[in-house]
């Protein structure tokens, strides 16, 4: 960059920064003050650093692949996720035992919940998402990410994102709109960063040297615009002024709730679903060294996958005010998507074949694998659930709870753990992993962690839903709601007990990480060796 | 015959290709709804919140209440009997954003209004178990230490009747008064002609203030009490 190029960018953050001072001094709240000022720090930091290289600049070789962003993006995966799987942990326990919530308003559990939920969906998942598609998108296109340096406005953006929604959920600041809680002026930042998300990722397939768009960047570019297009729709809303946090939403009522829904159910769909299957159709081969099981299964996977997904959403209101029809619809297609979900599942795990003998000495495709497991039980759970008759025993109840752990701890959690420990060693140009039985032990402890939830949650949710509607031989309800949450004590006690286990794992992981960049290797008995008789 | 790959050597026609393909549902299933008669009917009784039920309703999405409590009654023979009559679409046409809940790990809410005292909410508010002694909820103690600034709610108002709650001029004009005038426990007939069935009192045992505690239990109180359903025809709303 020239220099007269680096002053106007210094320049005009210094604008944007005056500006959010601006802001921040006239808000009409202090929840917008906040977060104006940590923009504005935000800027002010990035002032520094541009001043600090001024005059030579940042110097880029143009000639391979852009993978610091993609190192900055495992770091944050990393990060984002002990802090998820920890709040996590603190909100199970606030279940458990109440006093925990200490009667204030930044610690109670209706803040704490959206801080855990958005942590490990947009922080962590968001991360290993970003990250991993600007990995793949580069090998399988053959081409540098496009547009200069736009990808590290994506990645820090993102992060600014994550931080603005996060101390706003413990200010109160919230739409109440499930997975969707940021408010009017961050949906905007993230509606920015996205754009330059999409151009990053699209002008790398405009530009790239293979004829062919390899299918992990068909699912990461459908997340990409489905996301999008969910986001802005669900996110309509009217602020009480332009200096305050608060807004109205545009829908009310019934069209708000299935809105609502749309979003939420797709953004498992696609947030959740499509752009983690993207990671799996290139990491899982990768790792196992066999091509991908059946190309034409790919075909039929992604466009079945994205196109009954969208149908999902009403099936998250059975019973409720929306029409029977929609609710009926919701469902069908719902059980419906248990046919793309399955073949996905075998096209990931047949990708194995000739290979299944590497699960017994690689850890790290052993995760991949089970992820894809859990994956398969999970998407026939949701189907099951989604009927109607089994949906008024679960829905309200912990049932559902379960059902979404098992997703996101077994697989969301389990397959970008497994991309992390793949890139890490790649990335920073280490032979290997520090240790491969340390994998092993994050491995079982994770395994362990989401069998004690599940089944916890499983107990639990039924047995919630069984005494709500349970009458006696004289037509009275046997139990009062009080008596139903007395009930939970114990499973909420096993549940936090469960979340304990993954946390520890991803200690662990962390841990090995680090040696790993510091270029450790630990001295160990190689994983599936006999031991010395 | 059609091959494939097309699609998979173009990126602009995937991404319009797969955008199309995901847009499909959605608009199946939700642009109905903005027609349809039964949930865009109004059901005699409901009216917008009042100044001071819908600071308190900020209140309860602020603290993320909707987070273990529903306000959607299922018609189920439990539900109905647990809590109320089930829930009609038209029960929520004001609430931007609605408050349907997706999990109980509290009771239902959708008609709580009326159902405990003043004094009750208040303790329970303050400390949940020293009603409830199975409870699990946290307690907000602070609600009472915090005061409403009557002046702000005006802003409300105008931007839930941009986003077409039927605020009139006379409503956004009166916002601060009539916040006032029902935590005071004076309603006056001007503004019981605004919100019919609003019940005007001192809702946190403070009279000289009025603080977040009252708003929130004033919302409480409120919630469900709207719709007379000895009057209420189903077969109306019939498609």
């Amino acid at each position: 960059m020239t220099e007269s190029a680096q002053m106007t960018r210094i320049g005009l953050m210094g604008l944007i920064c005056l500006i959010l001072v601006t802001f921040a001094a006239l808000a009409h709240d202090s929840g917008f003050a906040i977060q104006m000022w940590i923009a504005a720090i935000a800027a002010a930091v990035y002032i520094v650093y541009l001043a600090r290289r001024f005059p030579q600049g940042s110097q880029t070789d143009d000639s391979t692949y852009l993978d610091s962003v993609v190192k900055a993006g495992m770091i944050a995966t990393v990060f984002w996720g002990l802090a998820g799987f920890l709040v996590g942990v603190v909100i199970a326990l606030q279940l458990a035992f109440p006093v925990l919530n200490f009667d204030l308003p930044w610690t109670n559990f209706g803040r704490l919940r959206p801080l855990h939920t958005s942590a490990v969906i947009f922080a962590f998942g968001g991360n290993a998402l970003i990250a991993t598609s600007f990995y793949v998108v580069q090998r399988t296109c053959r081409a540098r990410l496009a547009f200069g340096n736009l990808a590290w406005f994506v990645f820090w953006g993102y992060q600014l994102f994550i931080v603005l929604a996060a101390t706003g959920y413990l200010l109160g600041i919230t739409q109440a709109r499930e997975y969707a809680e940021p408010e009017w002026y961050v949906d905007l930042w993230i509606t920015v960063v996205w754009v330059a998300y999409l151009l990053v990722f699209l002008g790398t397939l405009w530009k790239r040297k293979e004829p062919h768009i390899y299918v992990a960047n068909w699912f990461y570019l459908s997340f990409i615009v489905t996301i999008a297009m969910l986001h802005v729709v669900n996110n309509l809303a009217v602020p009480v002024s332009f200096l305050s946090v608060k807004s109205y939403s545009l829908f009310s009522g019934v069209q708000d709730a299935l809105t609502q829904w749309w979003y939420g159910h797709n953004a498992v769909g696609f947030f959740l679903t499509a752009g983690f299957l993207g990671m799996m159709y290139y990491f899982v081969p990768k790792r196992a060294d066999r091509p991908v099981y059946s190309y034409r299964l790919s075909i039929v996977h992604f466009w079945s996958l994205i196109f009954l997904y969208i149908w999902a959403g009403p099936h998250h209101l059975h019973y409720t005010a929306l029409p029977d029809w929609a609710q009926t619809l919701g469902m069908i297609f719902s059980i419906m998507l248990w046919m793309p979900s399955w073949g996905g599942m075998i096209n990931g795990l047949m990708t194995l074949s000739g290979a299944w003998d590497k699960l017994r000495t690689d850890p790290v495709l052993r995760m991949m694998v089970i992820s894809v497991a859990f994956y398969g039980m999970s998407t026939f759970e949701g189907p099951m659930m989604s009927i109607k008759a089994v949906n008024s025993l679960s829905h309200y109840t912990d049932w559902t709870i379960g059902h979404v752990h098992s997703g996101a701890l077994g697989w969301v959690g389990m397959i970008s753990m497994g991309c992390v420990y793949h890139l890490v060693p790649r990335l920073w140009g280490r032979k290997e992993l520090y240790s491969l039985r340390l994998v092993n032990w994050h491995f079982w402890l994770a395994t362990l962690g989401i069998v004690v939830y599940a089944a916890s949650m499983w107990v639990a949710g039924i047995m919630q839903g069984l005494m709500w509607r349970e009458y006696d031989d004289q037509g009275f309800l046997v139990y009062s709601f009080a008596e139903t949450v007395a009930a939970m004590h114990p499973y909420y006690v096993i549940r936090a007990l469960g979340g304990v286990l993954y946390l520890t794992g991803g200690l662990i992981m962390a841990y090995n990480l680090i040696r790993t960049v510091r270029g450790d290797t630990r001295q160990e008995v190689p994983m599936g060796a006999f031991a010395a008789a | 015959m059609f091959r494939h790959d097309i699609i998979e050597r173009n990126a602009t026609l995937l991404l319009v290709l797969s955008f199309l393909v995901v847009t499909v549902g959605g608009i199946v299933e939700i642009v109905p709804l903005f027609y349809l008669k039964n949930t865009i009917e109004k059901v005699e009784g409901m009216r917008p919140y009042t100044p001071l039920e819908l600071a308190g309703r900020d209140i309860y999405v602020r603290e993320g209440c909707y987070v273990c409590h529903s306000q959607m009654i299922r018609p189920f023979r439990d539900e109905v009997e647990r809590y109320g009559h089930f829930s009609l679409a038209a029960e929520s046409m004001y609430d931007h954003p609605f408050q349907w809940g997706s999990k109980r790990t509290g009771p239902d809410l959708a008609r709580v209004g009326n159902r405990y005292s003043d004094d009750w909410h208040r303790e329970h508010l303050i400390n949940p178990r020293s009603v409830v002694p199975e409870s699990i909820m946290p307690g907000y103690p602070f609600l009472l230490r915090s005061e409403v600034d009557p002046k702000s709610i005006a802003s409300h108002l105008v931007a839930n009747a941009r986003v077409g709650v039927p605020y009139t001029q006379e409503m956004i004009d009166n916002a601060a008064a009539d916040m006032i005038a029902q935590a005071g426990g004076e309603g006056g007939d001007a503004f019981m002609a605004r919100y019919p069935k609003a019940v005007a009192r001192d809702f946190d045992g403070q009279p000289q203030r009025i603080t977040e505690m009252d708003a929130l239990i004033a919302y409480l109180q409120m919630l469900g009490t709207l719709v007379d359903f000895s009057a209420y025809k189903a077969e109306a709303n019939l498609r």
